[in-house]
């Protein structure tokens, strides 16, 4: 596919949006060209500004309050005085349930948010110049480089006899703190597996599971760090590196 | 009251209630203003609730309320206004085809991507761009979705689409002209 047809076809890529066998092309495509790929990263900012700017406005508690009793009032009318304690039991159930899908709504939503940053960071790192700041596959030379960069520091077994190959690793940061981005290959395609602490990401990762973009991610989490490995493999190669690292 | 009708008023209650702040946000994007976005938020829950019983389970809930509060606003005075000032630009607009859009270097643009300055770029954008923009991006809807909310073809979001972040993208690129 041409750059010209690729960059009109873009949006509609990462809005998820185009015919699976289109999706495969652009795809493709994107991996082979660094100017599309630097575009994308551009656009893919620009919807996550959106995404950000757009919870602007919130509504006043007593207002909320209001629309909630209406919402509910025909309930009360009718079962109030036949059964006031079931009534009330219920009321309280349906305030909690209310209560309780804001907040999975928002803890989902936060989950949603962590996962985008952390395909934004491995896409960040692939449109790359410089995609790794130690370059070595001895994992005695990255595990060190890490040392007086890190608050912490993490086991990182040997890759010898597995498919994956170590090519690097650099800093990342996720809500402004540092953490731990290797580099590893197999076949042609790079996967990030980023380590931070879970003090860092806030919402728990352990057993995340997502895809977004067509990129996979897996995470856990282990003596107090969590593991994320993003990539565009299939689920199985990435269960593969999760058990290896959790060896 | 029967039993039918308390089932009605409990389910529209846990369907309804978890969307309220997220309506409730759209509606003041829409209207630029709270008392305003109180009365659209206030109305649409009303219709709701009374046309509730129509609504067939199993279809998208989401897309329902959003297309109640978005008919709502377009019958209130502000939204009639922007329907006919819209109507002519969009017509114009989509007569013209689009030339290539000149590449800028992402360090420029990422720059810029300031929170405030992203929020008054969309403040200036025409309200049917902007709200095509926030339902693709902030709700997270399907083109599937968008079209049955705003109650248009697809083809039309994905050129809606196209020419708000187009307009967003020059905005933020000329501060001196387009964010004020």
């Amino acid at each position: 596919m041409a750059c010209e047809t690729w960059s009109e076809k873009l949006d509609t890529y990462l809005d998820g949006e185009l015919p699976e066998s289109e999706e495969k092309v652009a795809r493709e495509h994107l991996h082979t060209c660094p100017s599309c790929a630097a575009d994308a990263l551009d656009r893919m900012q620009m919807k996550r500004s959106i995404q950000a700017a757009g919870e602007r406005f919130r509504p006043d508690p007593a207002f909320r309050a209001r629309i909630q009793q209406a919402a509910s009032a025909p309930k009360r009318v009718s079962r109030g005085w036949r059964w006031p304690r079931v009534f009330a039991l219920s009321a309280a159930a349906i305030v909690l349930i209310a209560a309780l899908s804001t907040s999975y709504l928002q803890k989902r939503d936060r989950e949603g948010r962590l996962i985008s940053e952390l395909v934004d960071l491995h896409v960040a790192t692939l449109a790359s110049s410089n995609p790794v700041d130690v370059i070595s596959s001895d994992r005695h030379t990255v595990k060190p480089w890490f040392e007086g960069r890190l608050p912490f520091t993490f086991d990182l077994p040997d890759l010898q006899g597995s498919p994956f190959t170590l090519v690097g690793g650099r800093t990342a940061y996720l809500n402004q703190s540092a953490g731990a981005e290797l580099i590893l290959r197999i076949r042609q395609h790079n996967l990030s597996l980023f380590i931070f602490q879970e003090r860092a990401i806030g919402s728990g990762c352990g057993g995340a599971s997502a895809s977004e973009l067509n990129f996979h991610l897996r995470g856990w989490s282990r003596n107090g760090l969590c593991y994320f490995v993003v990539g565009d493999v299939n689920q199985d190669d990435l269960d593969k590196l999760a058990a290896l690292m959790k060896s | 009251m029967a039993v039918s009708e308390q089932r009605v008023a409990q389910s529209f209650e846990d369907l309804a209630m978890p969307l309220f702040d997220r309506l409730y946000n759209f509606a003041h994007w829409l209207t630029q203003n709270r008392e305003e976005a109180e009365d659209l938020v206030q109305e649409t829950y009303a219709k709701a609730l009374k046309g509730f019983s129509s609504f067939q389970p199993g279809t998208n809930f989401r897309a329902w309320m959003y297309r109640i509060l978005r008919n709502t606003f377009l019958t209130s005075r502000t939204g009639l206004k922007t329907q006919q000032q819209f109507g002519s630009e969009e017509k114009a607009a989509n007569e013209t085809t689009l030339p290539p859009d000149p590449h800028t270097p992402e360090s420029i643009l990422l720059e810029k991507l300031d929170q405030q300055l992203v929020r008054k770029a969309l403040d200036e954008l025409p309200i049917v761009y902007r709200e095509t923009l926030l339902l693709c991006d902030f709700e997270e809807m399907s083109y599937q979705e968008i079209s049955a909310t705003l109650g248009v073809p697809i083809g039309t979001v994905m050129s809606r689409l196209s020419r708000a972040r187009r307009a967003l993208r020059e905005s933020l690129r000329e501060p001196q002209k387009g964010v004020r």
